[in-house]
């Protein structure tokens, strides 16, 4: 496949740090190949920038092939950018027209401060993992598989949640900043399979009331997460975290 | 009692309130269609209606406190959650502001509609709930008297067109709080929730437009 190349500009988001005051500076970068990655087109700018004795721009990355979480910033407007169920490293320079003014900015919420320019700091999102506990599943001599029964539509859902990457993406695209989706999902990623099911109440509600000490807003069942989440995770897994909050609160049997 | 306090104090926990007290007056909404509808019948049926209403004795300031209480609790909550929501999001605003999909113009405005509804409530209060207990004219002569001015023909219409904007977005989304959301049923449910403010609102708008062009509908 042949790769052209494009002349853009980039208005992104600079910030010294979390106090700082940031603001957006203007790059126009040429000959960006359609071939190359976003995040390649970071790179490029960030060599050119080095080269000048600017300092680089900061932004999160890790894996790159979409499925570690680590990236993400608001491109045009919307979390990861144009295309759908695209991770910001998986979304190509080919989504973008020659001449096109790129805005850039980090996900913004009261949860996720700015660490540095497109970097945020998404430790809440860890907070609430943990607030969730863990589950114990023991090692040795494995039992017989068929011994815990799992219906295949069920295995399905539960992967379905489990597809969650942890990008915070949902918040950020959020109008009220709540990280639901991803509550959700991990929720429901647990409370769909025997092992998780014996805390899936406590679970929900210890979650629930980190996500609120850490910060973050209300669900207004908008329907914005799921239409910028990379994984495609719908909201019904929300539905699910409310009626498993729901249990644990009025019918926690302790 | 403290776990109860603190579910109410919870993200969540206010979201069922709105859901609960919003099913509510949705439940309310639709019981005062269908007695106002009695109006398409002339000035006997429609006053019959109200007769029988007040015959109620005790119960009628029974159900009023219990009525305000669940519109108040709604309300107030409703502004919590957006003041926290605001702040969730924080000072800084996106640059871009764009809709990658799902919002629809009642969940934009949620907060927007239930001001206006807020106020359109007063205004109908004092236009007919407490000139009621202190005139001595029927209801009937009232509705007439008050939707016969083109200024409240608008307000009216406005507060209904507005009214239905807040419900074609509440209804599902208190549905989805409750946990209510199947592949299966999910298509028919936004169908069924649009309908039923359809509905409600289209009588009400009806009320008023049947007044300004048959203005003898409540004369007898």
């Amino acid at each position: 496949m042949s790769s052209k190349t494009i002349n853009i500009i980039v208005k992104i988001w600079r910030q010294n740090g979390p106090h700082a005051k940031g603001s957006f500076e203007d790059h126009a970068l040429k000959d960006i190949s359609t071939g190359s990655s976003f995040l390649e087109m970071l790179d490029v700018m960030n060599e050119a920038l080095a080269n000048k004795g600017i300092e680089p721009i900061a932004f999160d990355h890790d894996c790159r092939e979409g499925i570690c979480g680590m990236c993400g910033a608001v491109v045009n407007g919307t979390a990861h950018g144009p295309e759908k169920e695209t991770t910001l490293c998986q979304l190509h320079m080919r989504s973008f027209k020659d001449g096109d003014t790129i805005i850039i900015e980090p996900f913004r919420a009261t949860g996720f401060p700015v660490v540095k320019d497109l970097i945020v700091d998404r430790s809440a999102l860890d907070r609430i993992i943990q607030a969730g506990g863990f589950v114990s599943v023991n090692s040795g001599s494995p039992q017989d598989a068929n011994s815990i029964l799992i219906p295949q539509h069920i295995a399905e859902q539960a992967m379905d949640a489990a597809a969650c990457i942890g990008c915070g993406a949902c918040a950020a695209a959020c109008p009220n900043a709540a990280p639901m989706l991803f509550i959700g999902a991990k929720i429901s990623q647990l409370a769909l399979l025997p092992q998780g099911q014996h805390e899936a109440k406590t679970r929900a509600v210890n979650m629930v009331s980190c996500m609120d000490e850490n910060g973050f807003g209300n669900c207004g069942n908008e329907r914005v997460c799921e239409n910028v989440c990379p994984k495609g995770i719908s909201i019904r897994h929300i539905a699910r975290m409310n009626r498993e909050y729901l249990k644990g609160s009025f019918f926690r049997d302790e | 009692m403290s776990w109860f306090i603190q579910t109410c104090r919870s993200s969540l926990g206010k979201k069922y309130i709105m859901a609960l007290t919003g099913f509510l007056l949705g439940g309310f909404l639709l019981v005062h269609t269908i007695g106002n509808s009695t109006i398409f019948w002339g000035r006997e049926a429609f006053n019959a209606y109200a007769h029988h209403l007040h015959s109620l004795g005790i119960f009628v300031p029974i159900f009023e406190i219990g009525l305000y209480s669940i519109f108040f609790i709604h309300v107030i909550t409703g502004v919590l959650l957006w003041l926290q929501n605001r702040k969730a999001r924080g000072p800084q605003k996106y640059e871009v502001q764009t809709n990658p999909g799902g919002r629809t113009w009642g969940s934009q405005t949620m907060i927007y509609t239930g001001a206006t509804i807020f106020v359109f409530i007063l205004i109908h209060l004092a236009n007919f709930h407490f000139v009621e207990k202190t005139e001595v004219l029927t209801i009937s002569d009232i509705v007439t008297k008050v939707l016969n001015n083109p200024g409240f023909t608008l307000i009216y219409i406005i507060g209904m067109s507005v009214l239905a904007l807040h419900i074609s977005h509440g209804f599902w989304s208190l549905l989805q709080t409750f946990g209510i959301n199947d592949p299966q049923y999910n298509a028919p449910i936004r169908v069924v929730t649009w309908a039923v403010a359809a509905i409600m609102i289209t009588v009400f708008v009806l009320i008023t437009l049947l007044l300004v062009v048959s203005q003898n509908q409540l004369l007898g």
